[in-house]
């Protein structure tokens, strides 16, 4: 019985395989050939070359520092948000992941273009803020930047985090409280450890589309914000390079892996959340 | 749960049959001119025509007005299927990737310099095009297409200066409003390399079409001392800084203006006396065209001066039809629209140094992406980058604390149960 | 402490729904502004209802994000389960570290990689146009299925495995047990993987932008290029009725999955 169930299941799997060898493995090794030649299919470095020059470093060095702070405050954010749902009554539970996610549903251009109303300096909060005589200039900065970032990407964060939690045996929670712990101590020291999976995917599901952004960084960061994801999207759409783009893409590909398999490290429990590197 | 895909099923077929019973507009009677009535249409009928366009540039039939679409369908039989692009660049990347087959395609001048140049165009046959009558002189034989093989205008336009009076003083006249000091913090530019740039050309009395690199360096540095006082690089986001009041000049196109000045009556507009970039946008037909004929006859259509007054009064930018112009209603119009409407479209007060962008060899292009992107790269001293990198250090010392912590009560802890 | 949750749930949500009521009050505004209200209209949304782009773009948009969605938690559910049966480590391995790759690739990467292959198959196969609905189709779904597979993934391996060895020791196939033993196990994590896929692909831009063909505009593309010349309230007014449509999609949904949850529980009791 056991040799039928594992011939079945084999076979389960293969559709997928095909499908990502195809459409995931076969573009990549595109991508790492044209960055490796010029417009003429020749082999060449010289796209690696301009990007060590100062210019793409410091907008390498920007987009990471912006999208790990974003990380980070969705991770800050989430995880009371995902604990303080899980409690509630599993109608609540429902409703509430259900409303996390429905701001996903209107399109990301309007989604940011509406928050921009709303930090603009004639915006929504300042007129508030404008009837006790204080104005906040927000719109045009980095934090601007990293405030759309949250906003757009707290619902990746919250939702696997969520999943892991409910999921929780009940039981563990409660053998603690028997030995003593307390609430807090119940959080930090058996829920956190046991939704590592959660959590881990949840910093991948912010970072990545944070850190390649262009559209929330050309709407909100004003003139001193320029990310990779805006020089990604000009080398292919304004000059139409594409070795150039590719090898945009490709150093940022490698960063992203490199920032994750440094994160995977440090949470030594490797295969959990099925996040393998 | 299982219910979920034909709860989502029947809501789309709910929503798009109460969407097209709403649709049906009371017909409204056009007066096409002969041009585009002397043809038998019947042999193309039930075809298609592929049409790449900018986005919301074509009257669709919103408020009341024609949709030209809808029309030319109703006409010829045609079916119109119609695409939107976002710039001259992304429907290169499109054309050059392959990927898309068009009959139609509607770019700006120098752009069709270049898809001329490296065959991407077909040449269109003007005995299909009887309405090209109509065009003006002045946009024929063009420096992009000198001999009309290839296109026909569509809109005309130039950049200017769009600035709040209440925020300005003084009428100003020329490009050094966009680096003046006193308006710090208020003053947008274009978002691109190629309008940015212009600008900065214009104002030290560089040729817009340059090669030359010591040319261009000078403009950059032009561009890294406005960089101080700029708000922002925008695109789309300058009609709601502007209507809002969020920013106080800006540089866009003379069509535009009137969008913006319809939610703000404060804003103004003038055309820089150093010069300024006038484009064409204009039609063409890719080569390979499936449909050849049937875009010829689109584009004829497109020339009509009823349709071309209904694109007018919808686009708001000039048209180089004659007929249009001449058009009573559309005078009428234009003089509800801004006292000095038909003054900024086709005032004759035509500058000398006014230019057209030409397509730049590649080797300058790049250069000018390079320059750019250094532009981009660089921080102004009150941009806030330095709090949050000093704020990402912090974090990851604090993150590094804590795993140095918890291994090292680990493995305390592992030595105590050993 | 509950007081606390409660005041601290309501926050986020502001934080969230802030946008959207902006978005919602501006969708009625009766003049073209979008900062300042002048008057409560539906002009906005006469103007969706009669603007036939809008209402294309909108139909492919459902149709593509339903079929995506579809396609993806079949797909996707499948290789969750085929994956967490493999015995051998290193393809279980490179399985997954392949499955990450969409979700650590650039969304603007994984477009242009995927548009750099059609085209070129294209042209080996010899066809003319290489994009189309099924390119489309196809990059949605490649996207979306590692949001699938690591939400069931999790799901499989916190469902008690002896659960489905009983039901096989009484008389299950490896097939039936999986149908009434597994899968419900693990259908929240397809729900919401398909939730996900469906969301992804709603929203979805970029991806979309390199890999469409000609005449399958989706409504994403569709506003990038009409933003060009400014964000219209009557883009506001659509948004927001895909908003409502899916807020009461959702109530639907938690209402009908209640009824079907009662029985349940008082079975486990």
């Amino acid at each position: 019985m056991n040799k039928r169930s594992s011939l079945l299941q084999k076979f389960v799997a293969a559709p997928y395989i095909v499908w990502s060898v195809l459409f995931i493995v076969v573009p990549l090794v595109m991508v790492v050939y044209y960055t490796f030649t010029d417009s003429n299919a020749k082999f060449t470095l010289d796209n690696i070359y301009t990007l060590l020059e100062p210019d793409y470093v410091s907008i390498f060095v920007r987009s990471v520092a912006y999208s790990f702070i974003a990380t980070v405050v969705c991770l800050i954010i989430a995880f009371p948000l995902a604990y303080f749902i899980s409690q509630s009554k599993p109608t609540t539970q429902k409703t509430a992941m259900m409303l996390i996610m429905l701001p996903m549903w209107t399109n990301l251009i309007i989604r940011t273009f509406s928050l921009s109303n709303i930090i603009a300096d004639e915006g929504v909060i300042n007129s508030l803020l404008q009837s006790i005589g204080l104005q906040i200039h927000m719109i045009d900065s980095p934090f601007a930047v990293i405030l759309g970032m949250v906003y757009n990407y707290l619902p990746f964060m919250a939702l696997p985090i969520y999943t892991v939690i409910s999921k929780l045996d009940k039981n563990v929670v409660e053998a603690a409280q028997d030995l003593g712990c307390n609430k807090f101590m119940v959080i930090t020291k058996i829920i956190m450890p046991l939704s590592k999976s959660g959590i881990i995917s949840g910093i991948t599901m912010v970072f990545v589309p944070a850190i390649s952004t262009f559209y929330i960084s050309q709407k909100l960061g004003g003139t001193n914000s320029r990310l990779i994801g805006e020089e990604i999207e000009a080398a292919f759409m304004s000059s139409g390079d594409k070795n150039f783009g590719s090898a945009i893409s490709l150093v940022l590909m490698i960063l992203i892996m490199l920032s994750i398999a440094v994160m995977n490290k440090f949470s030594d429990d490797e295969e959990d959340g099925g996040m393998i590197l | 749960m299982k219910r979920f895909i034909p709860f989502v099923l029947s809501l789309l077929f709910l929503a798009t049959s109460a969407l097209c019973g709403c649709g049906e507009v009371e017909e409204m009677e056009i007066e096409y001119a002969e041009g585009t009535l002397n043809f038998d249409y019947s042999e193309l009928s039930g075809t298609e025509v592929k049409v790449y366009n900018w986005g919301n540039y074509i009257s669709d039939g919103a408020d009341g007005t024609i949709d030209v679409n809808e029309e030319f369908e109703k006409l010829t039989g045609i079916k119109v299927i119609y695409d939107n692009y976002d710039s001259n660049e992304s429907l290169y990347a499109k054309l050059a990737s392959g990927g898309a087959d068009y009959d139609v395609v509607i770019p700006s001048d120098y752009m069709i310099g270049r898809l001329i140049s490296e065959g991407y165009l077909e040449e269109i046959n003007f005995s299909n095009i009887p309405n090209y009558e109509f065009i003006d002189q002045a946009y024929k034989n063009t420096q992009y297409d000198p001999e009309n093989r290839y296109s026909v205008p569509y809109n005309v336009g130039k950049v200017g200066i769009i600035y709040n009076t209440y925020m300005v003083e003084g009428t100003p006249t020329s490009w050094s409003l966009m680096w003046d000091e006193n308006y710090k913090g208020k003053i947008l530019n274009f978002n691109n390399s190629r309008d940015a740039f212009a600008i900065a050309q214009f104002y030290n009395g560089i040729d817009i079409n340059t090669t030359d690199k010591a040319e261009l360096d000078k403009a950059f540095d032009s561009l890294v001392e406005q960089k101080q006082i700029l708000q922002s690089y925008v695109m789309d986001e300058v009609f709601n800084k502007m209507e809002s009041g969020e920013a106080a000049i800006a540089p866009y196109y003379a069509g535009d203006f009137f969008t913006m000045y319809g939610n703000n009556e404060d804003l103004a507009f003038y055309y820089p006396e150093e010069g300024t970039n006038v484009f064409i946008d204009a039609a063409c037909v890719l080569k390979g065209a499936k449909n050849k004929k049937a875009a010829e006859l689109y584009i004829n259509f497109l020339m009509d001066p009823a349709i071309a007054q209904a694109n007018a009064e919808y686009i708001y930018y000039a048209s180089p039809n004659t007929e249009v112009i001449k058009n009573e209603d559309y005078l009428a119009f234009l003089e509800e629209l801004h006292p000095d409407a038909y003054d900024i479209l086709y005032g004759d007060v035509d500058n000398p140094k006014d230019d057209s962008f030409i397509d730049l060899p590649a080797e300058t292009k790049s250069y000018m992406t390079e320059k750019w992107t250094q532009l981009g790269a660089t921080s102004t001293e009150e941009s806030g980058n330095d709090i949050v990198y000093g704020i990402c250090i912090v974090l990851l010392a604090l993150i590094m604390f804590w795993f140095a912590f918890s291994t090292v009560r680990k493995k305390t802890r592992e030595r105590m149960y050993d | 402490m509950k007081h606390l949750s409660r005041i601290y749930i309501s926050l986020i949500f502001l934080l969230l729904y802030a946008p959207i009521i902006v978005m919602v009050i501006f969708s009625f505004n009766s003049s073209e502004s979008l900062s300042v209200f002048e008057g409560f209209s539906l002009k906005n949304y006469q103007e969706v209802f009669r603007n036939s782009e809008v209402i294309g773009a909108f139909k492919n948009t459902l149709i593509l994000a339903v079929a995506t969605a579809a396609i993806s938690g079949i797909l996707g559910t499948a290789a969750a389960v085929g994956i967490s049966r493999m015995r051998a480590r290193y393809i279980r391995r490179s399985v997954l570290s392949v499955t990450n790759i969409p979700m650590m690739n650039p969304d603007i990467v994984t477009g242009v990689s995927l548009m750099l292959l059609f085209v070129s198959a294209g042209t080996i196969i010899g066809l003319e146009t290489t994009l189309s609905f099924w390119t489309l189709l196809i990059a949605h779904v490649t996207f979306s299925l590692p949001y699938v597979i690591l939400s069931v993934l999790p799901k499989i391996k916190q469902m008690d495995k002896h659960l489905t060895e009983a039901a096989m020791d009484l008389g299950c196939t490896p097939l039936s047990a999986f149908f009434k033993v597994e899968l419900p196990c693990i259908m929240p994590g397809v729900v919401s993987g398909m939730l996900m896929a469906f969301t992804l692909s709603l929203d979805d831009f970029l991806i979309s932008y390199f890999v469409t063909g000609s005449g399958f505009q989706t409504l994403p593309i569709y506003i990038y290029s009409a933003v060009k010349r400014g964000v219209r309230p009557s883009l506001y007014a659509a948004n927001t009725i895909i908003v409502l449509a899916v807020l009461v999609l959702l109530i639907l949904i938690n209402f009908v999955g209640d009824k079907d949850d009662k029985p349940k529980a008082r079975k486990e009791k």
